[in-house]
């Protein structure tokens, strides 16, 4: 059976999962520092996370909500995952930034928008995806989270092959 | 050289629309190359334009952004004329920047 010898992997993914539990935990802490969205740094962290949940969590602190007044737009196939044209309007008011997730790819958080006071809450960009899968657009206003989602079919990904 | 942006900003009168291509490898880190070794990780991290003194827009990109990122926004508060500064950081330390004339 199993040796014990070394640490064994399993335990080691179950260590690394608590690990990010207390993260979590921590960050629901009334007096959490500011939030990586919140500050002008580039959120190097963030984008290294697999999970899209993960990622919305550790860039806003908070969930979002389903929303008709985001729109996104994307092709229902892409012929070529490396480039793929996605963009985002909204008609919310006081938009502070728009973010985009791909959902399967390796890491979910693909970019981020801060927008600032004067600039429209729109954006046009092309983002690579490895594989088929929901794409998930967040308007930060007003300090609410809104979201739209919509599943892109890939024919040929966008990670080299 | 030739910088790595290419930009255009038109203002009609109100909004200034802008569009941006940037040449950059974009690698994810994930790709080997035709001897089968990982090509490492390269890619934009930041991109900001600023028009009159303030940052009207700042991209944070990881490595999902397309090679050759393109990106369009539009923003109130300038007119023709007037300057809007890029600059682009990478995660190699590399940098760029222009500036451009709306036109």
């Amino acid at each position: 059976m199993t040796a014990h010898t070394g640490p064994h992997p399993t335990r080691r993914l179950i260590l690394q999962g608590a690990a990010s539990v207390a993260l979590i935990g921590l960050g629901n802490l009334p007096f959490a520092p500011v939030r990586a969205a919140a500050n002008d740094k580039y959120p190097e962290e963030v984008f290294k996370l697999k999970n899209e949940a993960d990622a919305i969590k550790a860039l806003y602190g908070k969930t979002a909500e389903p929303s008709d007044k985001v729109r996104l737009d994307a092709p229902e196939i892409a012929e070529n995952g490396g480039v793929v044209p996605i963009s985002v309007t909204t008609t919310l008011d006081k938009v502070t930034s728009i973010s985009l997730f791909v959902a399967e790819n390796p890491n979910a958080l693909a970019a981020s928008y801060k927008i600032a006071e004067g600039t429209m809450p729109a954006v046009a960009n092309r983002l690579k995806m490895a594989k088929t899968s929901n794409v998930t657009a967040i308007v930060e206003a007003d300090g609410k989270l809104y979201s739209a989602t919509k599943e892109v079919k890939v024919t040929v990904g966008g990670c080299g092959g | 050289m030739t910088s790595s942006i290419r930009v255009r900003a038109t203002s009609n009168g109100d909004i200034t629309e802008v569009q941006t291509l940037i040449q950059h490898p974009m690698d994810t880190g994930l790709v080997k190359d035709a001897k089968g070794e990982l090509i490492p990780a390269h890619y934009i991290q930041q991109l900001k334009f600023a028009c009159n003194g303030k940052d009207v827009f700042v991209a944070n990109w990881g490595t999902a952004v397309s090679k050759d990122p393109y990106v369009k926004f539009s923003f109130k508060g300038a007119k023709k004329g007037d300057d809007l500064k890029i600059s682009w950081t990478d995660n190699k330390g590399g940098s760029d920047e222009t500036t451009a004339k709306i036109a």
